[in-house]
């Protein structure tokens, strides 16, 4: 085994400072949504915004680092080995099997995993944020003259789908996240920016 | 100084991302630091209510104000003698002419030709109703009285101290009950109008305290806090010409047609009006600097929707439901009779029939543009039941209207089966029809009915269940008191029936709730599987070992 270098610390700032905005906006926007009460409706809302606007500044930096720094590349889909991983977590993990995907810095996630956020960075966040800001604005909409175009309806709708959206992707992302031997090795890499790999290749 | 360290470690960052991006976490958290320092709340504004008290003149001193008088207009030609216009301004307003023209409806309203839910029309009961028109002359030669008769021309009828007493012991009809004050006295005394002037009157609507508008009752002559922040008397003292402002004596802000949405804001005289009978026009259309989601609203909820918590705060009951159809029941004397609740408020007379009182009464909540379409004497009535004396219009998709608030009076009231129309309806007088005093709705009817211009009646009549809204304006409740979010914001909330638009909160997308949770689970419980199984076959596993 040695030690790879993954994650810079931009990405892993970006990544923990997402993860914490995202779980309470999930919290406040759903007792908006009217699902529960928690910290009472005004609160939340504006709770909700203030960390919208947090996303949306890190999104920003996100987007432009990703741009500069050639990451996007990362997210490249490939049919490469994706069915082999599948295998892998379908049959192979239960047997402590090697995992069929090599990390290098420059090939950070699996086929599987480039998928998924790719996914997630396609439809899930830019359908949230669209919808969120237009949401958020919905007082200028006649400024704008957005009005004969957008109902509130279909924006807040388009919003809660992709909040549902989010909160299935956080929930096997964090499941996803164990999933490694020891189960706090990919935690550990998130943390230090350090990924142990089998030697080789 | 506390985050020094972290500080010095960010700054040892080899990464430049990570280092720009902290410098613009800094320039946007000082951004929004100053923009949260703006102003919060209208202070020092006690000076509004005393506005006016300094005259130029002493009237004690005025010597066409000596007297003696021997009636009121002989007052008003006194007046008129330094005022030379004042009579003609007056008699070109509403509080004279009793007529308003709506233009975007076209119809003529105003009380010579409206009809209402509560006492009906004035029509035919001018000995009565017009106690409060600014007029004298109305009962020179006895009765019945025909509006059509009333010398609306005549300068020297005007009433200017039913306005300007402050005495409070005029009253404008001595004719009837003897003069029981000195006029020389109160003319001497004259001024401003005050909540005392205006409320002697617009208090007291429907035929009673109270009775009409749930928003304005006798309890504003002294409000407190609670029951009305601006007119509060230990407080801001605001009189009604605070906000009704004036000008050649035509007062601002009829309910008629009122400003549903006021889109200018702040009223700085000499750059946009001199009138300030809308919120905006002191507090603007951004008034909550601190809870900017509330600005949110302003375009389409008028303020009096969450700050007129309720109506009829200050102690006093207001009429809900008036029902005609019962009135003329005799006792067994023959007699007329009267009922009363526990708190002596009137449930049921011979003369007007049965009556629901209620205090703290919850508004209710409709679209409004400010229009108001009303079901005139002769018009068609419309078939939709209760049927709506006034019709009030605006909608969610109508960018002019607002969410208003609302006392909806509901009751039964006379109409023309044969010919689908209201009637009116002779109540007051000392004739040989009147309903008060006959108990004859047949002959109090076809009295009625003879005295408008559409006279036309089959004879027949029948009681129909209408409604009608009055929206409100009063009554303003501090801060504290008003709505909160939930109040709306929620499922059983205040705008339950206010369907047809999306409402966050209150509204939710079902079919995509369920399926956004079902998701949820399924991904949930995979990995939960997923787990469970890692486990199983590393402890078999071991177990083989
Ligand atoms: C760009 C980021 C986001 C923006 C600009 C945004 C904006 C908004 C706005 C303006 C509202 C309406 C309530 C209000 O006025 O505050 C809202 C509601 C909501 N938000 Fe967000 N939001 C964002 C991200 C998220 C995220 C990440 C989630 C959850 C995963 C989320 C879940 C919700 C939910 C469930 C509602 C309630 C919708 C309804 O019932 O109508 N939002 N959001």
């Amino acid at each position: 085994m040695k030690k790879v270098f993954i994650y810079s610390s931009f990405e892993r700032f970006w990544h923990w400072t997402q993860a914490v905005l995202i779980v309470f906006l999930m919290l406040s926007g759903f007792e908006v949504h009217g699902t529960y009460i928690l910290w009472g409706f005004e609160e939340s809302v504006q709770l909700h915004r203030y960390l919208a606007w947090g996303l949306v500044i890190l999104w920003a930096f996100a987007i432009f680092w990703h741009i500069t720094t050639g990451n996007w590349r990362q997210y490249i889909p490939t049919t490469q080995k994706l069915v082999e991983v599948m295998v892998y977590y379908t049959k192979g993990i239960f047997h402590h099997l090697p995992h069929p995907y090599k990390l290098t810095k420059l090939r950070k996630h699996n086929p599987l995993q480039r998928l998924a956020y790719l996914f997630f960075k396609l439809i899930i966040s830019p359908t949230t944020w669209v919808s969120g800001l237009l949401y958020m604005y919905f007082a200028e909409w006649t400024t704008w003259g957005l009005d004969g175009y957008l109902s509130l309806f279909w924006v807040a709708g388009a919003h809660t789908a992709a909040a549902f959206l989010m909160m299935a992707f956080f929930c096997g992302h964090v499941y996803m996240a164990f999933v490694c031997s020891p189960i706090t090795a990919h935690l550990r890499a998130m943390i230090t920016g350090y990924e142990e790999v089998e030697e080789g290749e | 100084m506390i985050f020094s360290p972290l500080y010095d470690q960010m700054l040892s960052l080899k990464d430049t991302w990570m280092r720009g991006f902290l410098f613009w976490i800094f320039l946007v958290w000082m951004a929004t630091g100053t923009a949260f320092g703006a102003v919060d709340s209208v202070g020092g504004l006690d000076f509004l209510g005393k506005l006016g008290n300094t005259s130029s003149t002493d009237h004690r001193k005025l010597a066409p104000l000596q007297g003696p008088f021997k009636n009121g207009p002989q007052v008003t030609k006194a007046c008129l003698t330094c005022h030379t216009e004042s009579a003609k301004h007056v008699m070109a307003t509403e509080h004279w002419t009793w007529k308003f023209r709506n233009k975007a409806t076209g119809q003529n309203l105003g009380k010579l030709s409206v009809l209402n839910s509560f006492c009906g029309s004035p029509q035919s009961n001018w000995s009565v109703c017009s106690d409060c028109h600014v007029g004298y002359g109305w009962k020179p030669n006895g009765f019945p009285i025909d509006a059509r008769d009333y010398d609306f021309a005549n300068e020297g009828n005007v009433d200017c101290l039913v306005c300007h007493d402050t005495t409070g012991e005029y009253h404008k009809t001595p004719e009837d009950g003897g003069q029981v004050f000195d006029l020389a006295e109160v003319a001497m005394n004259v001024g401003r109008t005050s909540r005392k002037t205006c409320g002697g009157c617009h208090f007291f609507g429907g035929g009673g305290d109270g009775v009409k508008h749930g928003d304005l009752d006798s309890s504003l002559f002294s409000p407190n806090r609670s029951l009305d922040v601006h007119m509060h008397t230990g407080g801001l003292n605001f009189n009604c010409t605070t906000c009704h402002t004036t000008d050649g004596h035509n007062v601002t802000g009829s309910r008629y047609m009122p400003k549903a949405k006021d889109q200018r804001g702040i009223d700085v005289p000499g750059w946009t009006d001199t009138t300030r009978t809308s919120c905006e026009s002191c507090h603007g259309l951004t008034p909550h600097p601190k809870r900017p989601r509330i600005n949110d609203h302003t375009s389409r909820v008028a303020c009096q929707t969450c700050h007129i918590p309720f109506l009829a705060r200050g102690g006093k009951k207001t009429k809900v439901w008036w029902d005609w159809s019962t009135a003329t029941r005799l006792n067994s004397e023959g007699k007329p009779f009267s009922e009363k609740d526990a708190d002596g408020y009137e449930t049921y007379t011979s003369q007007k029939g049965t009556f629901r009182w209620a205090a703290n009464v919850e508004p209710e909540y409709f679209w409004f543009n400010g229009l108001t379409q009303y079901t005139l004497p002769g018009d068609p009535m419309a078939n939709e039941r209760p049927l709506k004396v006034n019709n009030i219009l605006g909608s969610y998709e109508d960018t002019g209207s607002r969410i208003w608030p609302f006392k909806v009076m509901r009751g039964k009231q006379a109409y023309d089966p044969v010919q689908n129309k209201l009637l009116v309806v002779h109540t007051a007088g000392d004739d040989d029809s009147a309903l008060w005093k006959h108990f004859d709705w047949g002959k109090a009817i076809k009295a009625g009915m003879a005295s408008i211009k559409d006279s036309s009646y089959s004879g027949k009549y029948d009681f129909v269940e209408t409604k009608m809204y009055w929206p409100a304006a009063h009554m303003v409740a501090p801060v504290a008191e008003a709505l909160t979010c939930t109040s709306c914001h929620s499922q059983n909330g205040r705008l339950a029936n206010l369907t047809g638009f999306y409402m966050p909160g209150r509204d939710r997308f079902p079919l995509m709730d369920t399926m956004g949770w079902i998701l949820v689970a399924l991904v949930s419980m995979g990995s939960l599987s997923h787990a469970a199984l890692r486990i199983y076959f590393d402890a078999r596993e071991k177990r083989l070992r």
